[in-house]
């Protein structure tokens, strides 16, 4: 509506009811009476002049948008009019939605995106379900036969992310992450190569021609991002592989952060297994299902392809079925929880930060009675007014989430730097429109839930009693309504202090489960040997791994130095399949049991510091030239030779070889400390590294070392490698204790994150009870003042105000232990070693906040104390 | 508090009706400013029809907004400018349909009040 066009019709009212006083005056005086008498009858005949211009401005309307204006420009005007009231207001809320907008520009980028590729639905992650492993490794000769026998999928592909090749000739020579594929692979994910072409069909078959394709952050890297790579040869691992084509920098493989820079057709890898039908290898596969086949087709489909495959191969293939998992689920499933739990308290933050404020303004609104009083004496509506007590509410939120998303901003992405590899998707995490939408909505929303209290406290303020009372408002409802917010904040706080505190027992209990072994004076690193001795004898290469072990063996602070082959440690699996002698040999593979392997050093033990139980452990004799021998855990011990000695017996191992048992060592935690006593398989089995079968050795292990300095005893290692050969490579040195904090950095990324909320909580709902009960007492002066010159002792003076806050608190306290009761059975998941409902925890958080709310309440109770009663009285 | 409101509402609700008829018809007379509408009806009503001013103003100005009437300002008798509102053919029709409204409804509950006259 047209501004100049609404001055005028105003001017026109304006005249039109001046008008018509002046003509009720005159007739007055016509008759007879006074020109004062007459004008005074006349007004008060006509009535509120400014609520009749008011209602009659209604008519016209198109109105509500200058009114709109008008609130905010007289809200911008009661801001800027208190500073300090907005400041601490602003700040408030720029934490509470911040904080939220922060978190849930994580839940965006990891939950309700999409992922990357196209038609994402139809993607699904394969694994075989074997008796151990409900999502076990895929064979590479069954992948071929789900993929040619499958009826619902469009395509299917495998891939193989651990594992490493060494490059030479490119520089120095480095170790290079590698991801083996199947033909296909690219295309089913819809990735399209930024130059050259993708595997074509074939490609991917054993003793195919090698080709491989590279990352764009791996050609820019090394090829100056330069267009002519396409047919250059790169040697890996000491073979020479054509490059074929770049992918995009931008492909994340499902999402992790973990930099993959070489793709190499699934053929070429050199391992002796792969075409074994029971090999467990650590393949995964991806399929993509036919237009509108849905998952429950797929798995009957897969079931009628296993079935027939484990009557044609039942040595290999007995009771091994297919997983189709959404992909999705696969790749996000582990993390919802933790990111809903989260949410929700981040939400109880910002209910918090809405309470304060609403607190603030109530007590504002109570100075402010008497504007409002006069304003609606001049004319203004109860709508009016409360429409005008949203606005300044809903411009202190919209300025408090506009500074809230600048921290989100900046707070997401410290964050995650801080706490990489922990969530998956990481990368995808950004404030984009739907994160601002977000932002917008919650500030409107939180505007309104804390304006309307107040707003609807002051609604129909009794005009008459409040002109008279002078402005002192102090209406028993608002109090109890000041009450009531200060115990919901007060619960809502519990509530996060409690689940913080799970969190923190649980962690706490985690670090004090006894891994197995001693993780502070060890470290481990990834070793290969020049790729030159690939195809060595296995006595050659023997021989320099020994050298190998004494040269590193002979660096300063090194105690101790072994190789390890197979499993490590909560780090990476690896399995065998075995037989007990004596007993007959099962008819298929299947039928046998499974160990974790560890192929290891005769120092390992000491090294990893794990106790001996029985018997002995390897020494320098046990090599190739001696008898086999094997030592096991207690787990195997007592699941095969229950109430009688292990030592002596012998095993038989699937590929023929017969070991004797020589000695029973503690179990070591392979699964994770906390899930490892809940896995079915965890039996293991160590066998001598340098009796490893003469096919299986090859160019690279793993290494343990034990030193008094784990954290930086590496770089003179490397140093002394890098002297023997400069092709010869260490990589990924990480302390025994890196690789257990890794292992529960989920938990503890959770626990930092509620332990931050929980503090916020507690800060704001301490602030939000020293702000209600010194408002609260200073309403009260007079009141006090009267009491002490009665004979009240300060003690009571100071009882008195206590009471009224510690009141409150006990109430929240009350109801925030119920809520907890009932909340944190969501997160019991994510806890370990500590019951959901944990008494200890409970009660003391309980008593803590208690505690702080009594320390916040004293600051006013000690300044009512010195209350001076003559003064106080004269306070009128 | 708020049933009170509520009661106070619905009276207005009734009067407004009631009170555009009553401003058509006190205007099928000639033009009038609002101050001799609200005279016109208080005199011709014996003085029992008391207008609020508060529903005066709005109802003249939403019944010009709807075109059944529409205003001028003029000079009055007493040298005074006022403005004036005066019917529109709109209005007349209006007015026509409105009052035969009205003459039913009357009839109707007078029907309903003394059924012994039907």
């Amino acid at each position: 509506m047209n501004m100049w066009w609404r001055k005028a019709r105003e001017a026109d009212l304006d005249q039109e009811v001046r008008a018509h006083l002046d003509m009720a005056t005159q007739e007055r005086v016509e008759r007879g009476a006074a020109q004062k008498e007459a004008e005074r009858a006349a007004r008060r005949e006509f009535g509120n002049m400014g609520l009749i211009k008011e209602s009659t401005r209604d008519v016209w309307g198109g109105g509500s948008l200058d009114r709109l204006m008008q609130d905010l420009r007289f809200g911008v005007r009661m801001i800027a009019k208190s500073p300090g009231f907005a400041a601490v207001a602003i700040l408030t809320l720029a934490l509470g939605i911040g904080a939220n907008t922060a978190l849930f520009s994580v839940v965006n980028g990891v939950l309700l995106n999409p992922l990357p590729y196209p038609e994402p639905e139809q993607l699904v992650e394969l694994r075989e379900s074997k008796p151990n492993f409900a999502t076990g490794s895929i064979s590479y000769p069954n992948f071929m036969d789900w993929q040619k026998d499958n009826r619902t999928f469009a395509s299917m592909a495998i891939v193989r992310g651990n594992g490493s090749f060494i490059l030479t000739g490119l520089g120095e020579a480095e170790q290079v992450d590698r991801v083996f594929v199947s033909s296909g692979f690219f295309e089913q994910l819809g990735v399209n190569p930024v130059l050259g072409r993708a595997f074509a069909p074939g490609e991917d078959r054993i003793g195919a021609a090698p080709t491989v394709m590279i990352t764009g952050g791996f050609w820019k890297r090394k090829f100056g991002s330069a267009q002519d790579v396409l047919g250059k040869s790169l040697t890996l691992d000491g073979r020479d592989y054509t490059i074929i084509g770049i992918i995009p920098a931008t492909f994340d493989l499902l999402g992790s952060l973990r930099t993959r820079e070489v793709y190499v057709p699934i053929g070429q890898w050199s391992n002796p297994l792969l075409m074994n039908r029971a090999a467990g290898l650590g393949i995964g596969g991806i399929g993509r299902l036919k237009p509108g086949v849905t998952v429950q087709q797929a798995r009957a489909d897969m079931e009628r392809v296993t079935q027939n495959l484990a009557a044609a191969y039942p040595e290999a293939d007995k009771n091994i079925g297919a997983a189709v998992i959404p992909l999705r689920k696969w790749l996000l499933g582990s993390v919802e929880p933790f990111l809903l739990v989260l949410f929700v308290a981040v939400g109880f933050v910002l209910l918090i930060a809405c309470v304060n404020v609403a607190n603030l303004l109530l007590a504002r609104s109570t100075g402010r009675a008497h504007e409002f009083a006069i304003r609606s004496a001049l004319g203004a509506g109860q709508g009016r007014i409360v429409r005008q007590l949203l606005t300044e509410s809903v411009l202190l939120a919209a300025m408090g989430g506009g500074l809230g998303v600048l921290l989100a901003a900046a707070g997401t992405r410290a964050a995650l730097d801080v706490l990489p590899m922990t969530l998956p998707r990481a990368a995808d995490v950004a404030v984009d429109v739907r994160v601002l939408v977000f932002a917008g909505a919650v500030s409107l929303l939180a505007g309104i839930c804390f304006g309307l209290v107040p707003a609807l406290k002051t609604r129909k303020p009794d005009v008459h009693e409040t002109l008279k009372e002078g402005g002192r408002g102090g209406s028993g409802t608002r109090h109890r309504a000041q009450a009531a917010l200060v115990a919901a904040e007060m619960a809502l706080a519990l509530v996060l202090l409690i689940g913080a505190g799970l969190m923190m027992r649980t962690l706490a209990a985690l670090w004090n489960v006894n891994p197995g072994f001693e993780a502070n004076k060890v470290m481990t690193f990834g070793f290969s040997l020049p790729p030159s001795m690939t195809n060595a004898s296995p006595e050659a290469i023997r021989a320099a791994f020994r050298e190998v072990h004494d040269r590193f063996q002979a660096v300063p602070g090194v105690q101790g130095v072994a190789f390890s082959w197979g499993a490590t440690p909560l780090q990476g699996d690896d399995e065998w399949l075995f037989w007990i002698d004596g007993q007959p040999k099962p008819a298929s593979e299947s039928e046998m049991n499974w160990a974790i392997d560890y192929v290891v050093d005769y120092d390992y033990l000491r090294i990893m510091g794990i106790p001996l139980k029985s018997g002995r452990f390897f020494t320098a004799q046990d090599d190739e030239h001696a008898a086999r021998v094997a030592v096991v855990d207690e787990v195997l011990a007592n699941q095969f030779f229950a109430g009688q000695s292990a030592i002596g017996n012998r095993l038989h191992l699937s590929g023929g070889e017969i070991l004797v048992i020589v000695g029973v060592v503690g179990h070591v935690k392979q699964w994770g400390l906390d899930t490892d006593d809940k896995e079915t398989l965890r039996a293991q089995l160590y066998t001598p590294f340098m009796q490893l079968p003469t096919k299986g050795i090859g160019g690279g292990a793993g290494v343990v070392v034990r030193s008094d300095q784990p954290a930086t005893v590496f770089p003179s290692i490397r140093q002394a490698n890098n002297q023997m050969s400069s092709e010869q490579v260490v990589f990924g040195a990480q302390t025994m204790n890196e690789v257990i904090a890794s292992s529960i950095a989920r938990r503890r990324f959770s626990m930092i994150l509620l332990g931050i909320f929980a503090g916020l909580a507690l800060l704001l709902a301490s602030i939000g009870i020293y702000g209600v009960v010194s408002y609260l007492a200073g309403q009260r002066t007079h009141e006090i003042g009267v009491r002490m010159a009665m004979g009240a002792q300060r003690k009571d003076v100071m009882r008195l105000v206590l009471s009224q806050g510690l009141k409150m608190a006990l109430l929240g306290v009350a109801m925030g232990l119920a809520a907890a009761l009932a909340l944190t059975r969501l997160m019991a998941d994510m806890l370990y070693g500590v019951d959901a409902s944990d008494p200890l925890t409970f009660a003391g958080l309980a008593v803590i906040l208690t505690l702080v709310s009594i320390a916040a309440c004293s600051i006013p109770a000690r300044r009512a104390m010195k209350v001076d009663p003559i003064v106080a009285l004269r306070y009128e | 508090m708020v049933e009170k409101k509520e009661k106070y509402q619905n009276r207005i609700e009734l009067l407004q009706g009631t009170l555009d008829l009553l401003i058509l018809q006190t205007l099928q007379w000639g033009p009038q400013h609002g101050y001799g509408i609200s005279v016109a009806i208080r005199n011709r009503s014996g003085e029992i029809l008391q207008v609020d001013t508060g529903s005066l103003y709005p109802a003249l100005h939403r019944l010009e907004k709807q075109k059944w009437i529409k205003a001028e300002w003029k000079v009055s008798e007493n040298k005074q400018r006022a403005k004036y509102y005066q019917l529109t053919a709109a209005g007349k029709k209006h007015l026509s349909r409105e009052r035969s409204k009205w003459s039913r409804l009357s009839d109707a509950i007078a029907g309903v009040l003394n059924p012994e006259q039907m």
